[in-house]
């Protein structure tokens, strides 16, 4: 017996070895997947829709989507000048402000309103750049949503949305 | 005895790390060194089998928590939540029910075995001692777990058990109203049970760490029930042990895999499918299986008190194990007396069981006082005296010189432990109930699964007819669309749930309003309370039916309880459905029907008040299927099934997989196992 030994037992230890890996990794699945968001969560993550016409220029509101806060403003015409009139070139986070809303929609900014730096919620309308400011650590974001200045390293994000008609957007 | 440290280790790091903290040397010494006697049987297994099984009860516990919400108004939902829509949910909650059974099950042959075998007896009293304290916080924590769904059965469980320290003289009314926080079972109970059980499984972890400590102090008793004399007669834990240890583990895995994937509600019972009710007591109220003989027991006491103290005192008395029996021989292989006293011991326990289950009356409770009566003078009469009439055979001389026996008496264990696992998990329910027809079903065995066409025709059936009094609660419309289901696509989910109506808000103005439904949307209600329910049903309450395929069932009575549980025959409660949908009749003569009621063959009591739903040609088909009553109460049967086990296709899918798994796993561990043994057969 102990003559045949060596490979047979080896090749069995290496087969039950794998199997048993096979299985541990298997077990680790759903005790990983439960903490994903469950079904209703991912439900309850269905678009929205938003009607503008009640935001007057100079308004902005907070709609929640996904549990996030949605900044949607209605930008008047020197706002959105202080946004173009930038050498984009010297921005912290590159990009024009024309790329950041939609066109023909110049007026409307829709950005998620969470801080790039650590997550917390900036004021509307508030620091050096007029766009808005994170009182955590003090990031400064202009009319556009762009980081200006303060710890923060990119520009508010948008999110995915499209415009029903002149006065509907759907976001997600 | 104890594990001498002969561990070296190997490289410079380890051994720097050995002087300051001798970890490795501990684990070198308790699992891979120690000794452990080379005649030990299968039996001796079940030791590693709990520690697995109190390892997965830990880990599926923890995750459940992430998702369980211990508040009356949400524990039975936030379960529902979990079966339904938390990722692997269902998986992870029937792993930690079935896995409280199988935990029972290994504690229950873990101790039988230290009986048979004389594992308590010196020097292993305080070893003993201590599974016993583990076995009574196995007790308190599975029962406060079968709590907290709050479920029928939950809510009477707690109320029965808490009410058990009202019998305390004086201050037993006081003790039980600070047990419950209330002046009845209430969310404070449930708050401080859930907090309870989740505490104590860390406390039966500390007194297992103490539980193996004093074995390895002590060393294993083995069948011959004499100690090892020389190196001979042990061999080292590893690998010996470990590899029969893994190879057991497996199929004891086999097993708790066919309960959780097959029949994972077969040790439950219907009534917890049913949301705790404080106004209704369920007709039989019984105790998961593992506890029926101690309620056999404390039924079969007239006496408030002494019940409640023979309740107490038949789990205390195990604890005196170690000075009641007087025999100094060890193991029931030398014991020709005790042997047959230790198997009539065994068949009392199971009768017990069984009679738990049986309701409280005639002929059963004679029995059980009978049984009740033995259970004690088995501890305090026959093993005392025992000791003293028995002439024991004579002992080997050492364990190697031993010839192992008693593999008969092994296999009749399990085949009694098993048959009597079976037998208490259907509790009698009312005996004058007609069985209903079986009903083939596509969903039906291992490998059934969901007919679509027939869920389909089954929701049309429940939006049609159902649907103008029975809720759907837990449900949302966008499950229609999910796989395993009715499987509707996306738009006609949309199209679906655009035609009802959600009440939502308040609006800006602070109004509800009525919008159209989305397929995030609950299914909404027919009535806004129960008591608008009730007014508009002759003071009937119409059944939400989220779970009525599970929350319904019948006895199916000796033996076929036990062939259902190999079978898989699953489908009690569909079965049921579509036999109280068919069964109307007009009442015998001398039956009296209550106004309002009609006549049904299959329903308790025969009564019902719900009118007859369903007749020939009242929905309209469109793929050729009979449009008659009896295929109209299939389909929306098999629709109801789905409602309540929406991811019974996922199950038999894991579950075959699962299984395959665990036999190629079982059969490569048994050939390691006959490898490593043989080479010792060769040379001892
Ligand atoms: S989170 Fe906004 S500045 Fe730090």
């Amino acid at each position: 017996m102990s003559s045949a030994g060596p490979t047979r037992r080896d090749f069995l230890f290496v087969a039950t070895g794998a199997v048993g890996a096979i299985g541990a990794a298997a077990t680790l699945v759903p005790l990983i997947a439960q903490m994903n968001p469950d079904s209703s969560t991912v439900a309850a993550g269905a678009p929205i829709e938003v009607d503008l016409a009640p935001i007057t220029q100079g308004q902005a509101i907070k709609v929640f989507w996904r549990g996030k806060p949605i900044y949607i403003e209605h930008r008047s015409k020197s706002e959105i000048e202080a946004a173009r009139n930038v050498d984009v070139a010297s921005l912290p986070d590159p990009q024009a402000d024309q790329a950041r809303v939609k066109a023909g929609h110049d007026q409307w900014l829709v950005v998620i309103g969470i801080c790039t730096h650590l997550g917390c919620i900036p004021i509307a309308r508030q620091g050096d750049f007029g766009g808005f400011f994170c009182p955590c650590h003090g990031s400064h974001y202009d009319t556009s949503g762009r980081i200006r200045q303060g710890p923060a390293p990119a520009n508010l994000a948008i999110p995915p949305y499209a415009f029903l008609s002149d006065s509907k957007i759907r976001i997600g | 005895m104890s594990g001498q440290s002969t561990y070296q280790p190997r490289s410079r790091f380890m051994q720097w790390m050995e002087a300051r903290l001798p970890v490795m040397g501990l684990v070198h010494s308790s699992f891979v060194a120690y000794p452990t006697p080379r005649n030990l049987n299968y039996w001796w297994t079940f030791g590693g089998i709990l520690s697995f099984m109190l390892v997965v009860q830990i880990v599926t516990g923890i995750v459940l928590v992430m998702h369980f919400t211990p508040h009356v108004d949400m524990a039975f939902n936030s379960v529902e939540h979990i079966m339904r829509d938390v990722n692997y949910g269902w998986l992870l909650r029937y792993l930690h029910s079935n896995g409280a059974s199988m935990f029972f099950l290994a504690c229950y042959i873990h101790m039988f075995r230290g009986m048979y075998y004389g594992s308590y007896k010196e020097p292993r009293e305080v070893l003993w001692i201590l599974g016993v304290i583990i076995y009574l916080l196995m007790m308190a924590t599975g029962f406060m777990g079968y709590v907290l769904p709050w479920g029928q059965m939950s809510f009477w469980a707690a109320t029965v058990i808490t009410n058990l320290f009202s019998a305390i003289p004086i201050v037993g009314d006081p003790v039980v109203t600070w047990l419950w926080g209330g002046y009845a079972v209430g969310n404070p109970t449930l708050q401080r049970f859930f907090s309870l059980h989740y505490l104590l499984p860390f406390a039966i972890a500390g007194v297992v760490v103490l539980h193996v400590w004093a074995l390895h102090v002590v060393g294993q008793n083995n069948p011959t029930g004499i100690e090892p004399t020389s190196d001979k007669d042990t061999l080292p834990f590893t690998p010996y042990a470990t590899v029969k240890d893994a190879f057991f583990l497996a199929m004891f895995a086999i097993v708790f895999a066919w309960f959780v994937f097959y029949i994972p509600n077969y040790l439950g019972h219907p009534d917890n499918y049913i949301p705790a009710n404080p106004g209704v007591t369920p007709v039989h109220i019984v105790p998961e299986w593992y506890y029926l003989p101690f309620y056999a027991i404390l039924r079969a006491i007239p006496n408030k008190l002494l019940g409640v103290i023979a309740l107490f005192s038949s789990i205390a008395i195990l604890a005196f194990l170690p000075w009641l029996d007087t025999s100094r021989v060890k193991s029931a292989n030398y014991r020709p007396l005790y042997r047959q006293f230790f198997w009539l011991f065994v068949i009392v326990c199971v009768g017990l069981g069984w009679l738990g289950s049986k309701p409280a009356e005639g002929g059963y409770v004679i029995a059980s006082r009978l049984l009740t009566a033995w259970y004690f003078l088995h501890f305090i009469v026959v093993l005392p005296l025992l000791g003293f009439i028995e002439k024991p055979r004579a002992l080997p001389m050492s364990i190697s010189e031993s010839v192992l026996k008693g593999k008969g008496a092994a296999a009749l264990l399990a085949a009694i432990v098993l048959a009597g696992l079976a037998g208490f998990a259907r509790p009698a329910t009312a005996a004058e109930q007609v069985a209903p027809p079986r009903v083939n079903w596509s969903f039906a065995g291992p490998f059934g699964n969901y007919d679509r066409a027939q869920l389909q025709r089954g929701f049309k059936i429940y939006r049609e007819i159902c649907q103008s009094c029975h809720s759907l609660s837990l449900l949302s419309l966008r499950n229609l669309g999910e796989t395993g289901g009715p499987d509707f696509s996306p738009p006609q989910v949309a199209s679906i749930a655009a035609e009802y109506k959600v009440k939502d808000g308040p609006n800006d103005q602070g109004e509800m309003f009525e919008r159209a439904g989305r397929p995030a949307d609950r299914f909404p209600a027919p009535f806004p309370n129960e008591q608008a329910a009730r007014a508009a049903n002759g003071g009937a309450l119409p059944p939400d039916l989220s779970v009525i395929a599970k929350a319904r069932g019948y006895e199916r009575g000796f033996p076929w309880f036990v062939i259902d549980a190999v079978t898989q025959f699953q489908e009690h409660g569909p079965d049921y459905i579509v036999a109280v949908l068919t069964g109307y009749a007009d009442p015998p003569a001398n039956f009296k029907l209550a106004a309002g009621a009609a006549y049904n063959r299959y329903f308790p009591g025969n009564a019902i008040g719900m009118p007859k739903p369903l007749s020939d040609g009242i929905v309209t088909y469109t793929d050729g299927t009979p449009q008659t009553a009896d295929q109209y109460a299939k389909d929306v049967t098999a629709f109801l099934m789905w409602a309540a086990e929406p991811h019974l296709e996922a199950r038999k899918r894991i579950g075959f997989q699962t299984m395959i798994f665990l036999i190629v796993l079982a059969g490569l561990l048994y050939f390691i196992k006959k490898k490593v043994w043989s080479h010792l057969h060769d040379h001892a």
